[in-house]
């Protein structure tokens, strides 16, 4: 059994609250690189440029890549033999995400009620996936999660019968009704399979993997290639204003479904794919 | 390619000549406003009331920035998605309003009080928030300071980098821009 103090885990999500913000990972930098390298189209080569040396501004200053700094998104592994002491763990990610934010000069961007309206003013509740594993140890996962790629996100139950052309069909459509609204060049993390709610949160935790590293499944792994194929071949380009980048990667993550369900969910990141991670 | 300075309040004559693709180097004032602002705004309009702000030949940023540090001038602010200000833009846009700047595309109604009122859609690179910051010079609240970061702002800014989207002949980049690079 290993006793860890809430106080502790409220520091460590400010400090992940800031850096997520501030830091834009190794790999998203070389996708861009390499998307650079790629983009056919002058002014999408131009925009993925102010892309990268926006990401270097913001991390020699230390502000915000984006001015929406999002929801603060926390995913929680918790080992079973893992003891909290001095309060419970949500308090404590709250507690963390207000001073992250307060302190972190990152913008306050949740209302406090979704039809008042009135914004809580420290960008508290976080949204918390906490998952209990074995072991003692406690893993803390911030990923902001912007309203401009998040609102281009959508799920749906299909027909068993329409298969994988059903679920391609689906993401395809996803894209492409997002067009230039969130961001691109974008990552597009699907959910298949699972409840309704199992779909979305798969497509979400899909956003968290190295960007372009493949499923270990090699059948999804070569889903992943084929749909970021199509994806790239709609001409929507680096923010929309046409070009061969649209997306950066294809994630797909798959779960057991029921014998009459087929659901799908596709959840859009834009380019500043931001997550950081502890562990306790 | 060469991109055209445009220094506000703008004019129909220089707004007509712009074409969609285009790189403009935005100087002068930008007023910023959101959903709750523009709702406001357009709530004034409809009981007959003056605005607090006159939009005559004058561009609307849409942007909601992240706080300033001490010493910055304003904190990151780059566009907001502008499909939200859809319903309130045209009245704006009769009303004088000749620009915009945002990301994403516009519905049916805006382009077409655009091209009507002779008007310009301009898109900035979503997210790249720090890099735009570097172009305001000035920022001060002109108006509902009780909006925080949807308050609406006064910028002054230096060569802001912006693409025409919507020009006065109706011309959509998002729908051109995407036709070009398809493959089928």
């Amino acid at each position: 059994m290993k006793t860890i103090n809430a106080a502790n885990i409220s520091q460590a999500v400010a400090k992940l609250c800031m850096e997520a913000n501030y830091f834009l990972g190794r790999d998203m930098i070389e996708a861009l690189q390499q998307a650079y390298e790629q983009e056919i189209s002058l002014t999408g080569k131009e925009i993925i440029q102010q892309i990268i040396d926006n990401a270097g501004i913001a991390k020699s200053e230390e502000v915000p890549m984006c001015q929406d700094t999002g929801f603060a998104v926390v995913f929680v592994e918790l080992g079973q033999d893992v003891h909290i002491e001095g309060g419970s763990l949500e308090d404590a990610i709250n507690e963390g995400v207000r001073r992250g934010y307060t302190d972190g000069f990152l913008r306050k961007s949740i209302v406090g009620h979704p039809l008042d309206r009135v914004n809580t003013g420290d960008n508290t509740p976080a949204v918390i996936h906490l998952k209990l594993v074995s072991g003692d140890k406690l893993k803390i996962t911030v990923a902001p999660k912007g309203g401009g790629s998040e609102n281009m996100s959508a799920i749906k139950m299909l027909k068993p019968a329409e298969g994988v052309e059903g679920v391609k069909k689906f993401v395809i459509d996803t894209v492409m009704a997002a067009g230039p609204n969130p961001c691109p060049p974008i990552i597009v993390g699907v959910g298949i399979g699972g409840t309704f709610e199992k779909a979305a949160l798969l497509a979400k935790e899909s956003l968290l993997r190295p960007v372009g590293k493949p499923n270990a499944r090699p059948e999804i792994a070569e889903l992943e290639k084929e749909l970021l194929v199509s994806i790239n071949n709609l001409g929507i380009g680096p923010q929309g204003l046409g070009g061969r980048i649209t997306a950066l990667a294809v994630h797909v993550d798959v779960y057991p479904a029921h014998i009459a369900s087929l659901p799908v969910a596709v959840n859009i990141n834009c380019h500043a794919s931001r997550h950081k991670e502890v562990i306790l | 390619m060469t991109k055209i300075k445009l220094t506000t309040p703008v004019s129909d004559d220089v707004l007509e000549k712009l074409r969609i693709g285009q790189k403009v180097l935005l100087n002068g004032v930008l007023y910023t406003g959101r959903d709750a602002a523009h709702k406001k705004l357009v709530e004034l309009l409809d009981n007959g009331q003056e605005l607090p702000i006159d939009l005559k030949g004058q561009i609307i940023y849409y942007v909601g920035p992240s706080p300033a540090k001490p010493g910055q001038i304003i904190g990151s602010a780059g566009p907001t998605t502008s499909g939200r200000m859809d319903l309130y833009a045209p009245k704006l846009i009769a009303l004088g309003l000749k620009g915009m700047v945002g990301k994403g595309k516009r519905s049916p109604e805006v382009i077409k009080a655009i091209k009507q009122y002779k008007a310009v859609y301009f898109a900035a690179v979503g997210g790249a928030a720090a890099l735009i910051s570097k172009s305001i010079k000035k920022c001060e609240v002109v108006a509902y300071p009780e909006l925080g970061p949807e308050a609406i702002h006064r910028l002054e800014v230096v060569d802001f980098p912006v693409i025409v989207v919507n020009d006065t002949l109706g011309g959509d980049l998002y729908e051109e821009g995407s036709k070009i690079y398809a493959i089928r």
